[in-house]
């Protein structure tokens, strides 16, 4: 008796230690960003009047600003609405492709599918989850692009299309997984109570199964949009990079991680650019972060309301 | 009335031979009985006997179970089953399970449920076979003006209720119920015996229960099965009164089960 309740305050204090230690990191990370993303707007030191790239930014300058161009010679700029709005386009677009094919994929997972066959493609789900973004963004690049350019008649496959796709492919396992989570805590009676009325299993699941599931897939289209909107790899690799908002389908974009990719190394240590991709990052997190809280405040309701 | 001792009304639903197996453990042994038309048909037993399989095979919902499978006939209307489409089927031949299990949906999508699965979607018709349909159960005067309540916040006799005016919106000819009552309290459960005499007018019941007092009380015919064996089946007060078998009459007497 007493054994089991030392250990049982072991494990307690086991888990408790290992969510203070996550929260701290994550704190950590946020502090971090805010450390320094912040010296971009504040005047550090010597400010050469006659050098504009010691100028510190103004908050209303960055968050409003229509273009990007830090090594613009003379006036360099660092608004972010193109890279807002190219991170925004791009995973609104992936999830406008994976949100229909990732909950249908995950209605026939967990309705259609049985036994070991059920597990076999869950497991190969969850395995191409954490392909490597290098290699999707291998396959955008040279067989993607090049079928996009040819397929629409367009100069460079290189664009918002292409990064649009992959991001599709990429969020899509982690809808389908998570999705197919919800559809499993729906009650079996709910689905007895419908085929015994004479529903077929196609219509138990659109009007039954789903709307019963509602708030696990929005949590899962919730995580699908953290996945594809803080993607860098693949979508350096295939979006065309041009920071300027496109107009079309078919032109380049700049979302904010491929920026912080691609700038971080060549700008100069403690420089105003510096740390404005800083403040970028932290824009990028509080994004994440809230796709996230959000995803989580749904799928602890779902829980709770098949818990009765 | 039941007519004593002969089961001669005409049949509505019928097994002959009937065997439902799990993988290799047969839970049901060629049970052959017909449930006669426009009358209450109670199956009792003790636990694990094979009523719910036999019942659930009615109307092909066994199926949906891994592993199960049947040999033998069920004729609905002197038709095999296996003949009919299997959502037409289970249109006609209606369930109700032993949890009320309404839908997270309003009273009203609830009831609506089946027949827009059945392809109605006009408004009007819609209203006029909720209302139709809660009249019969009475829950009319009760739900009007909460139509658009989430029914999971109904009592468990409401929803019982709704789940059998649920059924009832499809217009089945057959209702099969499976221990409708064993989630509520005596006095419920009273009321939806009420309701069952009621029902019997235009429907063909079968319940299944555990309860012989309610098989006694709601029942014109009566089923009694052990061990996946249908033993006797005669008219309700046949069984309860002169029972033919031992074992029957050991059951009935409360000497097991
Ligand atoms: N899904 C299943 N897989 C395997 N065996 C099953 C399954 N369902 C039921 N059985 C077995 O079949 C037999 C009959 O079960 P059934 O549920 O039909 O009995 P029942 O008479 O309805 O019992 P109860 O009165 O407890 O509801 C039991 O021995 C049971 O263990
Ligand atoms: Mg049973």
């Amino acid at each position: 008796m007493k054994r089991r309740r030392i250990a049982d305050r072991g494990v307690r204090v086991l888990f408790s230690v290992n969510a203070v230690l996550a929260a701290a990191v994550l704190l950590g990370i946020l502090i971090f960003l805010l450390a320094y993303g912040i010296r971009a707007f504040i005047p550090a030191g010597a400010v050469d009047p006659e050098d504009p790239s010691t100028q510190p930014l103004t908050l209303g300058g960055f968050l409003f600003g229509a273009s990007w161009n830090p090594d613009a010679y003379g006036q360099p700029e660092y608004g972010i609405v193109p890279l807002l709005l190219g991170s925004l386009i791009t995973t609104v677009l992936a999830l406008l492709i994976a949100i229909p094919m990732g909950i249908a994929g995950a209605v026939f997972i967990a309705e259609r599918l049985r036994g070991g066959v059920r597990v076999a493609v869950k497991m190969a789900v969850e395995l191409f989850a954490g392909f490597p973004s290098v290699v999707i963004g291998f396959f955008g690049l040279l067989v993607l692009g090049p079928a996009l350019a040819r397929v629409f008649n367009v100069p460079s496959g290189l664009n918002v299309l292409n990064a649009s796709v992959l991001l599709a492919l990429m969020s899509l396992p982690t809808i389908i997984s998570v999705s197919d989570d919800a559809l499993r805590v729906v009650p079996h009676s709910y689905r007895e109570a419908a085929y015994a009325l004479g529903a077929s299993p196609w219509t138990t699941a659109i009007r039954v199964i789903l709307p019963a599931a509602r708030s696990g897939i929005l949590a899962a289209v919730m995580l699908g949009f953290g996945r594809a909107v803080g993607e860098t790899m693949a979508v350096l690799m295939v979006a065309g990079n041009a920071p300027i908002i496109p107009r079309s389908l078919f032109d380049p974009v700049r979302t904010i991680t491929t920026t912080i990719a691609i700038e971080l190394g060549e700008s100069a240590f403690n420089s105003i650019h510096f740390f404005a991709l800083f403040a970028l990052g932290f824009i990028l997190f509080l994004i994440a972060l809230f796709t996230n809280l959000i995803a989580e405040a749904l799928i602890r309701r779902e829980k709770r309301s098949f818990t009765l | 009335m039941s007519p004593e001792g002969s089961v001669n009304s005409p049949a509505k639903l019928a097994t002959k031979n009937l065997s439902v197996f799990y993988g290799s453990f047969q839970a049901v042994i060629d049970v052959g009985i017909e449930f006669p038309a426009c009358a209450i048909t109670a199956i009792i037993g003790p636990s694990g006997c094979g009523k719910s399989t036999l019942l659930r095979s009615l109307n092909r919902m066994n199926e949906l179970i891994e592993g199960a499978k049947i040999r033998g006939e069920i004729l609905l209307d002197g038709k095999n089953i296996y003949q009919l489409n299997v959502l037409e089927l289970r249109k006609r031949v209606g369930m109700v399970f032993q949890r009320p299990n309404a839908f997270p949906l309003s009273v009203f999508d609830n009831i609506a449920y089946g027949p827009r699965v059945h392809g109605i979607n006009r408004r009007q018709k819609l209203t006029e076979i909720v209302e139709r349909s809660l009249k019969a159960v009475r829950l009319w005067d009760e739900l009007k003006d909460r139509l658009d309540q989430n029914a999971l916040g109904l009592t468990d006799e409401q929803r019982q209720r709704l789940c059998i005016a649920r059924m009832l919106a499809v217009e089945p000819e057959v209702l099969l119920l499976d221990e409708p009552c064993s989630a509520l309290d005596p006095i419920a459960t009273l009321h939806i015996e009420d309701l069952l005499r009621q029902l019997k007018e235009k429907y063909t019941i079968v319940i299944v229960t555990h309860n012989m007092q309610q098989a006694a009380r709601v029942s014109d015919f009566t089923g009694f099965m052990l061990l996946g064996k249908l033993i006797e089946f005669g008219t309700t007060s046949q069984i309860f009164t002169r029972p033919q078998h031992p074992e029957t009459e050991n059951y009935i007497s409360g000497r097991f089960g």
